[in-house]
């Protein structure tokens, strides 16, 4: 047998299983894209009817599909950086030498990744409530009128990012910490002998070699925050005035509530593209600075 | 590797404990599946009807019912229905379509016990389609306003509303009294009922040529456009859903709003969540209409009979059985579901709970749903646009306009679908 033919029947049965629980339901998807399959057709087949790039095209001239991508951009262009903001403080917090219960403080933070959404989506409900919430209570102690967190439609999408952010920065937090942890100590004591500052060293120091898992911690953020799902079905189910409808959301309303699988699968298509133009933006970015 | 084995053996230990317990006894098995509450409760009336039919034996699965109609579909489409459900009743027309269903026609006219007369007519109607019987109802709902008879009073009104007029006099009194923090009414934003109560009122359908079309421009549902309007525009009605008022029984009892639109459901939750002292203080009363008490929309569950069962007779016993008026009654008992049929409604529980008068009175008036597939998808838009509405984003004539260019849209393939059968037959009608 040949070294190849050895390798080929290896990678066989992994390749075989990924073939047919991924490959192919891809391929159908795209095939059930191009069709107009809904319960009619589930009814009889002679009612599918091909219909070429018609759910496509008419998802572009579908106002809500704008919205839905409006409010998933609104969602990942002050959801991604506020995020990473939040895990790098926070990383930087656990790693330096001042910080007192650190591993308590890590789990603590580490916590809401966790639980699931659901049970701390009902919590923040109460949190955020017009007139109960804890929020709007702290609020009205410096003079603030009440805000109707989730009911009104400019509110409701940052009430969402916030609670997003809340919910998921201990995953990053986690990665940082390990970037951090392996930057050479004998750097900073340099730094500080040539009389560099604190926020010197962070830029010219830290930043720079935080870079690679800076990267990846991006395309990873950007990847789930462009998948916003859970969020708005528990807390908003969309509302209101559809401000908190994602992208995904439409995909899952359109798939599985009212079964235009077809229409279901020309979302999911335009969502795969939008991901990769983006991710390869940000990568073709980063290879330019250098960084990778 | 040993894990895998283990994983496997374990698999198979459960397929042959699957197919052992379904071997049985040489009884019939009926196999039926029941949404909710109602999926656990109906389990206490089994025993009665295994008692009276000694072979055969009820099989009882509770499907979630936020869920149930995934699952259902995705058992249709896997060929592994049960033999009777209990569906809701505006997913016949959906199953009908599918061929799912059996015609109930013959078994009905061969029922004794089973007199489709004695049904309420709006109930009745939501399982004819097109002339033919395919599902019973099980227990109906509707929903009315629940109002609080003190705050009315303080206000100065006397008698409850029964005309629009009527209504929104009592609203803008209440307003008043209650000042700008509280509200008249709650109509909550996240669904399509109230506005879609005011509107099955009109004398137009709600759908047209056959649901084809939406015909939500109809100067009737317009006026019902008109009122839902007002009711927000002059704060009435909070700009609300109910998941933002995070306890609708304690803001009712606290007076944050005096008419809450809803079903009969919720005579028991008031009854279990409202103080004692406040006991006295709350009434049903029948929805306004534009010219007196109107109607509104036939809810609820219904039985049917999938085509692709093997035990149909004894499935049917089961429907018969739990269709009977005694069997309804002990069933309103354990859920406080309100039954189809007007005999059940003579029994005592029913007739003394002076909560329940207002939907006796209600039921007679209900009218089904348009029945077309689409329609929950068409209510869904319903409760959108209601929404913008509410928000003065749009006026009427937008919001009808908007409702009717949805619906269309929604409606295509119906239209593409009813055509193509349509071409076949009118070239056989030509041949011959």
């Amino acid at each position: 047998m040949k070294p190849s033919t050895a390798g080929w029947m290896f990678a066989a049965p992994a390749l075989t299983v990924i073939g047919v629980f991924f490959g192919l339901p891809v391929l159908a998807a795209l095939a059930l894209s191009l069709t107009d399959f809904d319960i009619y057709s589930l009814a009889h087949i002679e009612n599918l009817r091909f219909v070429g790039f018609d759910n496509y095209l008419n998802l572009l001239r579908n106002p809500l599909f704008w919205k839905a991508l409006g409010n998933t951009l609104y969602f990942v262009v002050v959801g991604v950086p506020l995020s990473i903001a939040v895990s790098l403080g926070a990383a930087l917090l656990l790693n330096s030498k001042l910080g007192a219960f650190k591993p308590f403080f890590r789990t603590a933070f580490f916590a809401p990744v966790v639980t699931t959404v659901v049970a701390v989506a009902v919590i923040w409900r109460y949190l955020l409530h017009t007139r109960y919430g804890l929020i709007n209570w702290g609020l009205s102690a410096l003079g603030i009128d009440p805000v109707d967190w989730l009911g009104d439609p400019h509110w409701a999408m940052p009430s969402i990012i916030l609670f997003a952010v809340w919910k998921n920065f201990g995953y990053n937090m986690i990665i940082f910490l390990a970037g951090l942890q392996a930057i050479p100590e004998d750097l900073y004591e340099a730094a500080r002998i040539d009389g560099a500052s604190a926020s010197r060293q962070f830029r010219h120091i830290t930043l720079p070699i935080l870079g690679p898992v800076l990267l990846m911690v991006s395309i990873l953020t950007l990847a789930g925050y462009f998948q916003l799902f859970a969020e708005p079905y528990v807390m908003t189910q969309g509302g209101p005035l559809q401000s908190t409808v994602s992208v995904l959301y439409l995909m899952y309303e359109e798939g599985f509530k009212w079964w235009n699988l077809g229409n279901a699968s020309a979302v999911a298509f335009l969502l795969f593209v939008l991901m990769t133009a983006t991710t390869s933006a940000l990568m073709w970015l980063a290879r330019r600075k250098g960084i990778e | 590797m040993r894990r895998l084995f283990a994983l496997i053996a374990l698999a198979l230990l459960a397929t042959l404990l699957g197919s052992c317990s379904g071997r049985g006894d040489g009884r019939t098995v009926v196999k039926f599946w029941a949404m909710g509450f109602e999926g656990e409760m109906v389990q206490r009336l089994i025993p009665e009807f295994e008692r009276r039919h000694p072979d055969i034996r009820v099989q009882v699965q509770q499907l979630p019912i936020t869920s149930a109609h995934e699952k259902l579909l995705t058992a249709f489409a896997g060929d592994s229905l049960p033999d009777v459900c209990a569906i809701g009743n505006t997913w016949v027309s959906e199953f009908a379509l599918l061929d799912a269903l059996q015609p109930l026609d013959a078994r009905v006219a061969a029922t004794a016990s089973l007199r489709a007369q004695d049904y309420f007519p709006g109930a009745w109607d939501t399982g004819v389609i097109d002339g033919r019987v395919y599902a019973v109802p099980w227990y109906v709902e509707t929903r009315l306003p629940y109002y609080r008879r003190d705050l009315l009073l303080k206000a100065g009104i006397a008698q409850p509303p029964k005309t629009w007029d009527e209504w929104k006099t009592a609203m803008a009194a209440i307003k008043r009294e209650v000042g700008p923090d509280r509200y008249a009414a709650l109509f909550p934003l996240n669904e399509p009922e109230p506005l879609l109560n005011l509107g099955i009122q009109a004398d137009e359908p709600l759908l047209r040529d056959g649901g084809r079309y939406g015909n939500f421009r109809s100067p009737g549902f317009k006026r019902a456009l008109a009122f839902y309007r007002e009711a927000f525009e002059r704060q009435w009605a909070p700009l609300a859903s109910n998941t933002q008022i995070a306890n609708v029984w304690n803001e009712f009892g606290r007076g944050y709003f005096s008419f809450y639109v809803n079903g009969p459901w919720n005579i028991a939750e008031f009854k279990k969540r409202l103080p004692a002292e406040l006991q006295d203080t709350w009434m049903t009363m029948p929805l306004p209409g534009e010219h007196g008490p109107g109607a509104s929309v036939a809810g609820g569950a219904s039985f049917v009979l999938f085509r692709g069962s093997q035990r149909q007779d004894a499935a049917w016993k089961l429907i018969a059985y739990l269709s009977e008026p005694q069997t309804q009654i002990r069933f309103h008992g354990f859920t406080g579901n309100l039954p189809p049929r007007r005999e059940s409604w003579s029994a005592p529980a029913l007739v003394a709970d002076p909560y329940a008068r207002a939907f006796r009175d209600q039921l007679e008036r209900a009218r089904p749903a348009p029945k077309v597939p689409e329609w929950e998808r068409i209510a869904m838009e319903i409760k959108l646009v209601g929404e913008q509405l509410a928000n003065g984003r749009l006026t009427v004539d937008q919001a009808a306009e908007e409702l009717d260019r949805r619906a269309d849209r929604i409606l295509e393939k119906r239209r593409w679908m009813l055509d193509h059968a349509a071409k076949p037959a009118a070239a056989a009608g030509e041949g011959a």
